[in-house]
C-alpha cells in the first residue's frame, strides 16, 4: 500500500507551507528518511524526509504552491501500485478544491446509492453525520447487517475530534508526520474541507470554539432568525423593594439565604405571567402553546466561559424565601458547573440581570422557544419628580431621589402585540412599586 | 433504616397521613377490621376508628362518587378499589366527575382524592383479578396517574398523592406487594414528587422504560444483559400522568434506543404514548425503531399457569428484547 | 301498556288529598317571605320564557326549561338554611338557583356562553349549575352523577360534626340509574343528613314514568332502601316547603336521609331541541296550564290578601326589567378569551387574581 506524503505543521499557529523544491522526480526511487522535498513556512525552512522507502509514484502539488498543513503532497510506494481515487487538494485555493472534487465523488454523492456500504441509516446517525460532515461509507458498521450504528459514528467522530477542535496543539512532539496524519485523519485531504471563507482576512489568532461558545452562538443566531424581536422599555421605582429587602435580608440570612434583588424581579414576573398568561407561551405551528407551569430562567454569567440559564421550576408555587433559596442554589452551582441537565431545561420565561455589570438597559435575545425575556438594568439613584402632599393642601410636584431601574421586555411579536407586552411589563413595574 | 415490603410502605403512608391531617379518611370494601383483602389498611381501623376507616357497601361507583362529594366538602378521601378490574363501574364518576371538576367549574370546585387500586397479573388471578387499567386513566386530562415500583416510592408517592389537590389514581403492583422489599428510613417524612420519572440504572446502549412490577423485572433483565456487555439504562416512569417527558427524552437522547415494557395489553397501551412522544420529539436521536414488550392483545390474563406465563412479560423476555435491540 | 293508567298525573294527583298530606295546614312562613318566594317564582318563569324566545330568535344555542317546576324548587330552597346548607341540583333548577342567589345576569351569561358566567366560565352548556358562594356544587350532563356527591358531602358534614344538610334534586327518570340507588343506600346506611328530592314531571325526555319504574311514586323506592319516602304536591310551594323542612329537621337530628317526590308539571318540551307533540297529547299540556303553579300561588296570595293586584303588576314590571337588563348585559358582554380553553385542567393551573 502506498504511503502518503503530507505537508507537515511546523509550529504553533503555522497553518500552511510552500513547496520550494521537489528533490525527487516522479518515478525515482527513494529511501525512507531520504530528503524528498524542501518547504518553506512562516517560521521554518526545511527538508521533508520521505515517510517510506520505494518509488515516488505521484506528485500532487507542484513547486511554488502554498498549501495547508495536512495536505497530501505525494505518494510513495511500489511501482505500478494503484493510488487513491480521490484527487488531492491543491490547497492554495481549498474552496475550489472542494468544488473540484465532484469529478471523483459524483457516484457516492448521488442520492440513489447512500446505503451502498452503510446499510440502513437511522435518524440519529444521519443527524450526527450531517453535523460532523462524516462520509458514512468510510465507517465499518457493527450493527445488524453491517449497519452503521450511533455508537459507530460517534466513535468515528471522537477519533478525529481533536482535529476539529485544536489542530495546531500537537505539533511539537518531534514526530512531524504522525501527528499531522492523526490530526487530519486517514484521508489526508481533510484540510481541503476546512472552509477557507471563514478564515479571517487580517492576520490574527483563532480562538478555538468551546462547546458552550458554539451552543450560545447557534442559539443566538437561531433565535434572531426565529422570532421577530421587539423591545419595550419602562422604568420602576424600587423604593419599596429596597426597603423590604433591607428589612428582611437579615432574617433571610439567618435561614442561610442571600436575598438578592433578582428574587424580587422573579417574583414580579410571576405576578405578571399570571396576569398575562400569553407571555408564558411558545409559538408552534399548531398554535400558541400556553405553558401550564411558570418556569422562570435566570441568566447566570460564567465569565469567559459564557453564560447559562438555570430554571426555577414552578416559580409560581414558591414563596419569596423559596425563590431566593432556589436562585442562590442554582446560580451557585451554575458558576461551579454543577447544574444537572434538567435544571437548564423547561424554562417558559427568562430574566437577564445585565445591570450587575453596569448596563442601564439592553435588548437581550429571546431564549427560544420562549416568548419573551426581561432585561433588568442597573439600579441607580436618580432624581425624579413625584407628587407629595402640599402644605397648602392637595398635591405638589417635588424633586426626590429614588432608586430607579430600567426594565426592558424583548418579546416575540408573533405572539405578543405591543399593548399586551406593555401590559405585562406594566404589571412587573406596578408589582415592584407596590411591594409590601 | 428498615427493610420493608411495598405494601408496608403503602400502609405506613396511610397511617402517617391519617395522623397528619384529620380530613384524611379511608373508604372501601373490607378496609375496616379486616384491614383490606391484601392487608394494606391493617390496624388502621383499630387505631383511627370506624368513622375514618370506613367499610363501604359493596359498590365501587359510590365508593368513588361518595369520595368525590366528601372531597368537594373539603375532606381528603383515600378510596380503595379492591382490584383494579373492579374499577370500571366507577369509570363514569372518575372520568366525567373527578377529572373534569376543576375544569368545568373554572377552578371553583376541586377533588383532592386518591383512588388506590391493586393491579397486574402473575398472581393466578385470571381475567378479573389481573388486569392493568392504567392506560384508560392516563388518557384523561385532570387525573394524575401514579404507579410505584418499590417500598420507598410507594410510601412517598402515596403521601404526596394524599396531599395533592387533584384526583390521583394510585395503582399498586400487587404481585410485588410482598415480593418487593427495600430500605425506607424510619421517622423521616418521605414525599416523592408526582410527575418525576427516575433513572434507576444508568446505561449507554439503550433505555428501558417501565413502571410497577415491570420495572423490577426490567432491572433484573438489565443486570442479566450486562453480563453480556450490554448496558441498558432503566427509567422508572413512576408517574404516567402528567408524564415527565424531559427525563424520557434526555435518556433516549443519550442512548438512541428505547424499549418500553408494560404488562397491559399492547394496542393503545401506555407504551404507544411513549413511542409517539419519542417519534415526535426525539426522531433525530433514534438509532433504532422504538420497541414495545407488552402483554398480548387478548382480553385479559388467563388463569391456567402455562397460559398466564405465556401472557406475562418476565425478566427473561425483557432481557431477550434488550439484547435484540442492543444488536440492532 | 296496562301500567299506563297507573302513571301518576301531577294535575290529578294534586287535586287529591293523599294520606299524610299537609294540605290545609297553617302557612309556615310570614308574609314577607311568601312575597319573596312568589317573586322568585315569577322571575324564574319570565327568565325561562325569555330563554325560549332568545332561542327561537337564534340568539342562543340551547335551553332546558324548568317551567312548571318552580314551586317545588322555591319551596325546597326556602325551607333550608341558605348559605349554610349544601346543594347538588339538576338542570331544571333555575328557580332553585335564583332562590340561592344566582342573578339573572349570570343566568343569561350562561345561556350565551359569555365571560363571567359563574358556573364554569362558559365551559359547560347552560343550566349546568355551580355556585360556590351558595354551596352549590358543579354538575355534569350524565344524569344522577350528583346523587353520590350529595351523600359524600353529607358524609363530610357528619364526619366534621357540622350543622348542615344537603339537598340533591333529580328527575324521576334518572332515579332509574344505579348511581341514584347507590347514593341513597349509602346515605341510609350511614344515616347521612341528605334530602333526595325527585322532581317527578312524568317524562324522561319522551319516555313516560311507567317505562321507568313499577312503583306509583318514585319516593316508594325508599321503602326498599330503609329510609322514609314522601310524595307531595309539587305544584304547591308550601306543601314542598313543609316536606323539605321536616326532612331537614330529621337530618339535623341525626335521623338520616329522606326521599321526597315532588309531583310537578313539565309544561314545555324537554329542551329547545325537542318537540313534545310527537309523544304527548296537547290536552295534557293544556290541563297543566290550567294548574300552573305560579298562577295557583298568586291566586292563593291574593285570596289571602297577602298580595294585591297592584303589587303583582309591580312585581311583573320589575321581573321584566330584570330580564331585559340581564339580556342587554349579556349581549354586550365579551366571550371568554380563547386562551381560557386550556385552563384549568389541574388545580395548579387555577389562576389566582
Amino acid at each position: 500500500m502506498a504511503t502518503k506524503v503530507i505537508m507537515p505543521q511546523l509550529g504553533e499557529s503555522v497553518v500552511e507551507g510552500t513547496i520550494t523544491k521537489w528533490l525527487k522526480a516522479e518515478g525515482e526511487p527513494v529511501s525512507e528518511f531520504d530528503p524528498l522535498l524542501e518547504i518553506n513556512t512562516d517560521k521554518v525552512d526545511t527538508e521533508v524526509p520521505s515517510p517510506a522507502g520505494g518509488t515516488l509514484l505521484k506528485v500532487y502539488v507542484p513547486e511554488g504552491q502554498t498549501v495547508r498543513a495536512g495536505t497530501l503532497l505525494a505518494m510513495v510506494g511500489k511501482p505500478g501500485e494503484s493510488l487513491p481515487v480521490e484527487a488531492p487538494a491543491p490547497a492554495e485555493a481549498p474552496a475550489r478544491a472542494v468544488e473540484s472534487k465532484p469529478a471523483a465523488t459524483v457516484e457516492p454523492k448521488s442520492a440513489g446509492k447512500p446505503a451502498r456500504e452503510t446499510g440502513f441509516i437511522s435518524p440519529v446517525v444521519a443527524r450526527i453525520a450531517a453535523e460532523h460532515d462524516v462520509d458514512l461509507t468510510k465507517i465499518t458498521g457493527t450493527g445488524q447487517g453491517g449497519r452503521v450504528t450511533r455508537k459507530d459514528v460517534l466513535a468515528f467522530v471522537e477519533k478525529r475530534a481533536p482535529a476539529a477542535v485544536a489542530p495546531w496543539d500537537t505539533p511539537s512532539l518531534g514526530e512531524l508526520f504522525r501527528p499531522s496524519e492523526e490530526v487530519f485523519g486517514p484521508q489526508g485531504t481533510t484540510a481541503a474541507k476546512e472552509a477557507p471563507s471563514e478564515a479571517p482576512a487580517t492576520p490574527g489568532t483563532i480562538l478555538p470554539l468551546s462547546v458552550v461558545r458554539k451552543a450560545i452562538a447557534d442559539h443566538m443566531v437561531r433565535s434572531r432568525h426565529t422570532s421577530p424581536h421587539v423591545t419595550t422599555v419602562m422604568e420602576a421605582d424600587l423604593s419599596r423593594v429596597v426597603a423590604h429587602r433591607l428589612a428582611n435580608k437579615d432574617a433571610f440570612a439567618r435561614d442561610g439565604v442571600n436575598l438578592t434583588f433578582t428574587t424580587y424581579f422573579v417574583s414580579a414576573c410571576v405576578a405578571a405571567l399570571k396576569a398575562v398568561p400569553l407571555a408564558n407561551a411558545s409559538w408552534t405551528d399548531e398554535g400558541i402553546h400556553l405553558h401550564r407551569q411558570v418556569n422562570i430562567g435566570v441568566a447566570v454569567s460564567m465569565g469567559e466561559q459564557g453564560l447559562i440559564v438555570p430554571v426555577i421550576k414552578d416559580s409560581d408555587q414558591k414563596s419569596l424565601l423559596a425563590l431566593a433559596r432556589a436562585l442562590n442554589d442554582l446560580s451557585g452551582r451554575a458558576r461551579g458547573h454543577q447544574l444537572k441537565p434538567d435544571e437548564v431545561q423547561g424554562g417558559t420565561f427568562t430574566i437577564t440581570n445585565h445591570g450587575v455589570s453596569g448596563s442601564l438597559f439592553a435588548t437581550p435575545i429571546i431564549n427560544q422557544p420562549q416568548c419573551a425575556i426581561l432585561g433588568v438594568g442597573a439600579i441607580q439613584k436618580r432624581v425624579v419628580v413625584v407628587e407629595a402632599p402640599s402644605p397648602a393642601g392637595g398635591a405638589a410636584d417635588v424633586i426626590a431621589i429614588r432608586p430607579m431601574v430600567y426594565l426592558t421586555l424583548t418579546f416575540d411579536h408573533r405572539i405578543l402585540d405591543g399593548a399586551i407586552a406593555d401590559a405585562f411589563l406594566g404589571k412587573v413595574v406596578s408589582t415592584l412599586q407596590a411591594w409590601a | 433504616m428498615a427493610e420493608i415490603t411495598l405494601i408496608e410502605g403503602i400502609r405506613q403512608a396511610m397511617d402517617e397521613e391519617l395522623a397528619h391531617d384529620d380530613r384524611v379518611f379511608i373508604v372501601g370494601e373490607d378496609v375496616g377490621p379486616r384491614g383490606g383483602v391484601f392487608r394494606a389498611t391493617l390496624g388502621l381501623h383499630e387505631k383511627y376508628g370506624g368513622s375514618r376507616v370506613i367499610d363501604s357497601p359493596l359498590a365501587e361507583l359510590s365508593i368513588v362518587g361518595v369520595g368525590i362529594g366528601a372531597a368537594l366538602y373539603g375532606m381528603r378521601p383515600i378510596c380503595e378499589i379492591q382490584f383494579a378490574d373492579f374499577i370500571l363501574p366507577a369509570f363514569n364518576q372518575i372520568v366525567n366527575e373527578a377529572a373534569k371538576m376543576c375544569y368545568r367549574s373554572n377552578g371553583e370546585w376541586t377533588v383532592p382524592m386518591v383512588i388506590r387500586a391493586p393491579y397486574g397479573g402473575g398472581i393466578g388471578g385470571g381475567l378479573y383479578h389481573s388486569q392493568s387499567v392504567e392506560a384508560f386513566f392516563a388518557h384523561v386530562p385532570g387525573l394524575k396517574v401514579v404507579i410505584p415500583s418499590n417500598p420507598y416510592d410507594a410510601k412517598g408517592l402515596l403521601k404526596s398523592a394524599v396531599r395533592d389537590p387533584n384526583p390521583v389514581m394510585y395503582f399498586e403492583p400487587k404481585k410485588g406487594y410482598r415480593l418487593i422489599k427495600g430500605e425506607v428510613p424510619d421517622g423521616e417524612e418521605i414525599l416523592v414528587p408526582i410527575g418525576q420519572a427516575k433513572v434507576t440504572r444508568p446505561g449507554s446502549d439503550l433505555t428501558v422504560f417501565a413502571y410497577g412490577m415491570m420495572h423490577q423485572y426490567a432491572i433484573q433483565a438489565a443486570e442479566a444483559a450486562a453480563a453480556d456487555g450490554v448496558e441498558a439504562e432503566v427509567v422508572d416512569l413512576r408517574t404516567l400522568l402528567p408524564l415527565d417527558k424531559a427525563t424520557l427524552l434526555a435518556s433516549v437522547r443519550k442512548t438512541g434506543k428505547a424499549l418500553i415494557v408494560h404488562e397491559d395489553t399492547r394496542t393503545g397501551g401506555f407504551g404507544a404514548e411513549i413511542a409517539a412522544i419519542l417519534a415526535e420529539e426525539a426522531f433525530t436521536d433514534l438509532d433504532a425503531p422504538v420497541r414495545r414488550l407488552t402483554g398480548p392483545d387478548v382480553p385479559a390474563v388467563p388463569f391456567s399457569h402455562p397460559l398466564q406465563d405465556w401472557f406475562m412479560p418476565n425478566p427473561e423476555k425483557i432481557a431477550a428484547a434488550i439484547r435484540e435491540l442492543a444488536a440492532y | 301498556m296496562a301500567n299506563r293508567d297507573r302513571v301518576l298525573d301531577p294535575v290529578k294527583e294534586s287535586a287529591k288529598s293523599k294520606p299524610g298530606s299537609r294540605r290545609g295546614e297553617a302557612t309556615p312562613v310570614g308574609k314577607d317571605q311568601l312575597l319573596e318566594m312568589y317573586q322568585v317564582m315569577l322571575l324564574a318563569r319570565r327568565l325561562d320564557e325569555r330563554a325560549w324566545v332568545l332561542h327561537r330568535q337564534g340568539k342562543i344555542a340551547f335551553h332546558i326549561s324548568g317551567i312548571g317546576q318552580e314551586a317545588a324548587q322555591v319551596g325546597a330552597a326556602f325551607a333550608l338554611r341558605r348559605g349554610t346548607d349544601w346543594f347538588a341540583p339538576y338542570y331544571r333548577d333555575l328557580a332553585l338557583m335564583l332562590s340561592l342567589g344566582l342573578t339573572p345576569r349570570e343566568f343569561v351569561l350562561g345561556l350565551m356562553g359569555k365571560q363571567g358566567e359563574p358556573s364554569s366560565g362558559a365551559r359547560q352548556m347552560p343550566s349546568h349549575w355551580s355556585l360556590k358562594r351558595a354551596k352549590v356544587v358543579s354538575q355534569s350532563s350524565p344524569v344522577a352523577t350528583q346523587a353520590p356527591h350529595a351523600s359524600g358531602i353529607a358524609l363530610g358534614i357528619k364526619m366534621r360534626g357540622d350543622d348542615a344538610v344537603v339537598l340533591t334534586t333529580i328527575g324521576e327518570g334518572s332515579t332509574s340509574q344505579g348511581e341514584w340507588y347507590e347514593a341513597v343506600n349509602w346515605a341510609a346506611v350511614h344515616k347521612l343528613p341528605v334530602i333526595f328530592m325527585v322532581e317527578n314531571n312524568v317524562y324522561a325526555i319522551s319516555v313516560r314514568q311507567d317505562l321507568q319504574m313499577a312503583v306509583l311514586h318514585s319516593s316508594d323506592k325508599a321503602a326498599g332502601l330503609g329510609l322514609p319516602g314522601d310524595s307531595v304536591d309539587g305544584l304547591d310551594v308550601l306543601e314542598v316547603y313543609r316536606a323539605v323542612e321536616a326532612a331537614a329537621a330529621r337530618a339535623r337530628a341525626g335521623e338520616g336521609p329522606t326521599v321526597i317526590e315532588a309531583r310537578v308539571s313539565r309544561m314545555t318540551p324537554h329542551s329547545s331541541d325537542d318537540d313534545d307533540r310527537s309523544y304527548r297529547p296537547r290536552e295534557e299540556v293544556e290541563a297543566m296550564k290550567a294548574h300552573d303553579p305560579l298562577v295557583l300561588f298568586r291566586d292563593r296570595l291574593i285570596k289571602e290578601k297577602t298580595l294585591t293586584a297592584e303589587s303583582d303588576r309591580e312585581f311583573e314590571t320589575r321581573a321584566k326589567e330584570q330580564v331585559d337588563e340581564a339580556v342587554a348585559f349579556a349581549v354586550a358582554a365579551p366571550y371568554p378569551p380563547v386562551a381560557d380553553g386550556a385552563y384549568p385542567v389541574y388545580v395548579e393551573d387555577v389562576r389566582r387574581g
